[in-house]
């Protein structure tokens, strides 16, 4: 199997005067979960309608499972599943009904189609509701069901735009688990757009973040958080006073000291020896209840590149 | 190919016809179709419904009303419903795609013709029972099973042309109609708009031409403009612009 699920190389593509994707350059390893996360309107959609041989990119390249998407859009549309930006369920039908539809287009023979079938609606909660119009249903059902239409056919690659938007919480943490599964166990790479960056940072192993069309960052959660969010430690105490803040601010490891109500947060440049900024606290008479280590979250990260970028 | 062509023939009729929110106005408007005329007018004109060219007119009128409400849902209509991006990342091909969505229109208004064509037989003889069984000259069958298939796939490719860019299905629809319209409309008033001499002239005219020779020229006109209609739809239907526009 190839190692690289997709590269891009450069890809471009503008409507009219907007640039709606600008020279972007990304691989996504095989069998993991990549996020591709970023703002409304970023450059999201139109890259997964790109990579799927939707639409033509204005220059550059990109090859999804190893095959050009100019040239092999229905070779890749034959491997891949997708949920787009929309459910495209036909709401007049059943849930079965819209399975099937998808289990013939994917031409899966019927017995095998049947037991899958089953086997999603039974595994998503639908299994006793399936001979309801889709259209009678909640947004989230909704969601579920062309998810399991995502998954009917067993693609090596799949796409999903947005895929708890509208999900419960336990129905989206069901998914989650569900899409770490398929990759562990049958090494599906999943191609996930979100703007929840808390089931980015649970789920994916790579994060690609997009604004404007273009990327600016590339890498694990934890790499991303290094390199932009960085180390902070956060103390919890009373007295603190502004010297004492003062000479915080003005440390080399510091990158800048925030105080909120009863604690102050102090950012950091990479992993440093903390001790002497509590004793810098200490020395100047805070009396410190508690004091604790972490990262600055994906959410963090996230907020930061974009507003650096604006 | 033939496999996804009879998957989305099957997805059309599920959706339009088979839910139970649709089932009730489906089955009217077959009854309606059928019972005018396979029943109603075969009635009215007595045995000579099965030698009149009257019927060939019905059933290509009655048969392409059908296909027009159902091919205008074609590509707006999963336009509007968002339902056609996910059809189109999907592994069905462009042809089958375009040859499903006609296929399903046609089949339905063609099928929909043959039925009346042989109810208005079993009509006329049961009603107006002379010996054995009579069925209609040959002309006016084959003439009519030929040109409501052709006039099926007249509106069908011209529906698929036209709901491939119109915004809605209703746009679609009512595009379609204005077409429709024009091109009954033009004949019959301009005909009102010839001297009465020149009518006569005309008239006189078509009753002395061999029927079956004007049948076989229009059949073949009509199949070449369905081609060019269908080939013209092929190359409009491009994914990327269906999904822009």
């Amino acid at each position: 199997m190839n190692s690289i699920a997709i590269h891009t190389e450069q890809l471009s593509r503008s409507f009219g005067r907007v640039q709606a994707l600008n020279g972007v350059t990304l691989d996504v390893p095989s069998g993991i979960i990549f996020g591709f996360l970023g703002p409304n309107g970023a450059g999201k959609t139109t890259t997964i309608r790109l990579l799927l041989g939707l639409l033509a990119p204005t220059s550059g390249s990109a090859t999804v499972l190893g095959m050009d998407t100019q040239t092999h859009g229905a070779e890749i549309r034959q491997r891949c599943g997708a949920l787009l930006e929309h459910t495209g369920l036909y709401e007049r039908m059943t849930a079965e009904d819209n399975l099937e539809l998808y289990g013939r287009i994917w031409q899966i023979p019927p017995a095998e189609r049947q037991a899958r079938i089953r086997s999603l609606l039974e595994s998503t909660g639908l299994w006793e509701r399936r001979k309801e119009p889709a259209g009678q249903w909640s947004r989230g059902m909704k969601q579920k069901l062309a998810v399991a239409r995502a998954l009917l056919h067993q693609p090596q690659l799949l796409f999903l735009d947005e895929p708890t938007s509208g999900m419960d919480a336990m129905a989206a943490a069901a998914l989650r688990d569900e899409l770490v599964t398929l990759v562990r166990q049958h090494g599906v790479t999943v191609f996930l757009t979100t703007h929840n960056m808390a089931e980015a940072e649970k789920v994916c192993q790579q994060v690609a973040v997009i604004r404007q069309g273009q990327v600016l960052m590339v890498g694990s959660p934890d790499e991303l958080r290094l390199r932009k969010g960085g180390q902070r430690l956060e103390i919890v105490g009373r007295g603190f006073s502004e010297q004492a803040l003062a000479l915080l601010r003005q440390r080399p490891e510091v990158a800048g000291v925030n105080q909120v109500d009863q604690h102050i947060v102090i950012e950091l440049h990479g992993e440093v020896d903390t001790a002497p900024l509590v004793q810098i606290l200490v020395a100047h008479g805070v009396q410190i209840d508690e004091v604790r280590r972490g990262k600055a979250s994906l959410e963090e990260v996230f907020l930061t590149l974009m507003e650096e970028e604006k | 190919m033939i496999a996804d062509i009879i998957t989305l023939v099957w997805k059309e009729w599920k959706e339009i016809f088979l839910q139970k929110s649709n089932l009730r106005g489906g089955i009217l408007s077959l009854a309606i179709f059928i019972g005018i005329s396979g029943i109603f007018l075969p009635l009215q004109a007595g045995r000579e419904w099965l030698s009149s060219p009257l019927g060939l007119f019905i059933w290509l009128w009655f048969s392409v009303f059908m296909v027009l409400s159902m091919v205008t849902d074609a590509f707006a209509g999963e336009r509007e419903r968002h339902t056609l991006e996910t059809l189109l990342a999907s592994r069905l091909s462009d042809q089958a795609i375009l040859l499903g969505k006609i296929a399903a229109s046609v089949i339905y208004g063609w099928g929909m013709s043959i039925a009346s064509i042989l109810l208005g037989a079993v009509t006329v003889n049961i009603a107006f029972r002379e010996g054995g069984f009579a069925f209609y000259q040959t002309q006016v069958w084959l003439g009519g099973v030929v040109f409501s298939l052709l006039g099926c796939l007249l509106m069908s490719t011209l529906g698929v042309l036209v709901s491939l860019k119109a915004p809605t299905a209703r746009a679609a629809y009512q595009k379609l109609s204005s077409i429709l319209l024009v091109l009954f409309l033009v004949p019959t008033l301009g005909m009102n708009l010839v001297p009465e001499e020149t009518q006569i002239k005309i008239m006189t005219y078509l009753a002395t031409v061999n029927l079956a020779q004007v049948m076989g020229v229009a059949a073949i006109v009509l199949l070449v403009v369905d081609v060019g209609l269908f080939f013209a739809a092929r190359s409009r239907f491009q994914r990327e612009k269906l999904l822009l526009d």
